[in-house]
């Protein structure tokens, strides 16, 4: 039997979300406008990446029907870029997923990634945990389309699979760092189009290279051709209680580290020894070179006389 | 926080240039705007409004259908519980209809006439005097 969730309860994930996004409530009190979860299942959360227009949208409408027919539930938050003039966006995944409106077991939620540069929201990871707390069985995070860089989404989910399409450059690219390096799954898309083989035998091989096992699929999203083969790599990783757990926690304190450097190097320039250093930069007596490493000798003073 | 709207464009009309320039105006006034695309039902309508839990629905509608797709809406939001999301609309509509449309609980309805300024002059003042923000926090949203 199919399950799905009361349409009350979307209400109240939606709502929750929101609060959270535009920070009316604490996550503890806004966790507490749900109902907990019965099965006391964790939810699978499968990130979705990518560049822009290789597919993303299509793929995870593609998901949500293979879910749906094993009889799971599906929660999607898919994130799209906010302006950094204006701060607006426009929030397009929704078209690609519109045959299932009409399914009380899907729940599908776009939100604009504001002021944050990783490819998610800054509080994606909330409505992840709310949507898990609702009860959904499955979550698909979808990306904004990312370049190289954005790698949030290995911190908040179980598996990541990074969607590109033939042809968007010759073999260095797969040996670059970054993207190449948090999927537990490869697709290729547009399977169709010329240059797909040669893209999937070259990530095959960064992927032997690099001793990882990491599946390489062909799809043609549009038309659902290659679905089955991408669930069944989602099912053995499910499975096999993946490896990104350890990768998470390291990106999570790599990002802690970063976030607390920063906040903390910015206090130095409102102290009277960060503005000398201004100063004088701006009179020309130092390099930015020596501002900078004369700032981060500040600010780690500051760490150390804390403790 | 940024004011989010639902750019809805309801049944068989194939026209959806209006809406995506809205979109876009909507955007570069520092909106959300989500967008579903041509031949929305409005049970597909109201059920993105939810799960985004949008502030505004925007709906489109050149066809003449607005005294049946309107009615609709307005019927759905409240079986689902909804009572602070503003719905507008704009198209082709009939100045005779407008006040009937209010009376449905419309907040709002944009001529063929209005300027991308006009409506989003409109949805700032009917989200600062209706909106979900203001019921939820007590507090009314800023105009900008």
């Amino acid at each position: 039997m199919t399950r799905s969730v009361p349409v009350r309860v979307h209400r109240d994930l939606a709502r929750a979300i929101t609060a959270i996004e535009n920070g009316y409530a604490s996550f503890g009190d806004t966790l507490a406008t749900l109902p907990a979860r019965e099965n006391g299942k964790a939810s699978f959360v499968v990130g979705v990446t990518g560049p822009p227009g290789a597919g993303k949208s299509t793929l995870v409408d593609r998901l949500i029907e293979k879910f749906r027919a094993g009889g799971e539930t599906v929660a999607v938050i898919a994130v799209d870029p906010s302006s950094p003039f204006t701060h607006g966006a426009v929030l397009g995944d929704r078209v690609r997923m519109q045959r299932h409106s009409g399914d009380t077991g899907v729940f599908i939620r776009s939100m604009a990634s504001r002021e944050s540069g990783g490819g998610l929201a800054p509080t994606t990871h909330d409505a992840i945990a709310l949507a898990a707390h609702a009860g959904f069985d499955v979550i698909l995070v979808e990306t904004v389309g990312v370049g190289q860089v954005e790698l949030e989404i290995v911190a908040v989910a179980d598996v990541v699979a990074v969607v590109t399409v033939p042809a968007l450059g010759d073999s260095v690219q797969t040996i670059k760092a970054g993207l190449t390096e948090i999927a537990d799954l490869f697709v290729v898309n547009m399977a169709d189009r010329p240059g797909a083989s040669r893209t999937a035998v070259d990530l095959k091989h960064m992927v032997r290279e690099s001793g990882r096992d990491v599946a390489v699929l062909q799809t043609i999203a549009s038309e659902g051709t290659g679905i089955d083969d991408v669930m069944v790599a989602l099912t053995a990783a499910r499975a096999s209680e993946s490896s990104n757990a350890g990768r998470a926690v390291r990106f999570e304190v790599v990002r802690n580290i970063r976030d607390a450097a920063v906040r903390r190097a910015l206090a130095v320039l409102d102290a009277p020894r960060g503005r000398s250093v201004l100063e004088r930069l701006r009179a020309g007596e130092l390099t930015r070179l020596e501002a900078r490493e004369e700032l981060l000798v500040y600010a780690l003073a500051e760490v150390i006389n804390a403790d | 926080m940024p004011i989010k709207v639902l750019v809805a464009k309801p049944g068989l009309d194939g026209h959806d240039r209006g809406a995506k320039i809205v979109a876009r105006a909507l955007r570069d006034a520092g909106m959300e705007v989500v967008y579903t695309g041509l031949h929305q039902t409005p049970e597909m309508i109201v059920t993105a409004a939810v799960q985004e839990d949008v502030d505004v629905i925007g709906v489109s509608i050149l066809s003449g259908a607005h005294m049946t797709v309107f009615p609709r809406i307005m019927k759905l939001l409240e079986e689902r519980g909804v009572d602070d999301i503003c719905v507008i609309g704009g198209g082709v509509i009939q100045e005779n209809d407008v006040p009937k449309l209010k009376v449905l609980g419309v907040r709002e309805i944009f001529d063929a006439d209005a300027t991308t300024q006009n409506l989003i002059d409109g949805i700032e003042r009917v989200v600062a005097e209706f909106g979900r923000a203001r019921k939820r926090t007590g507090a009314a949203t800023p105009a900008s």
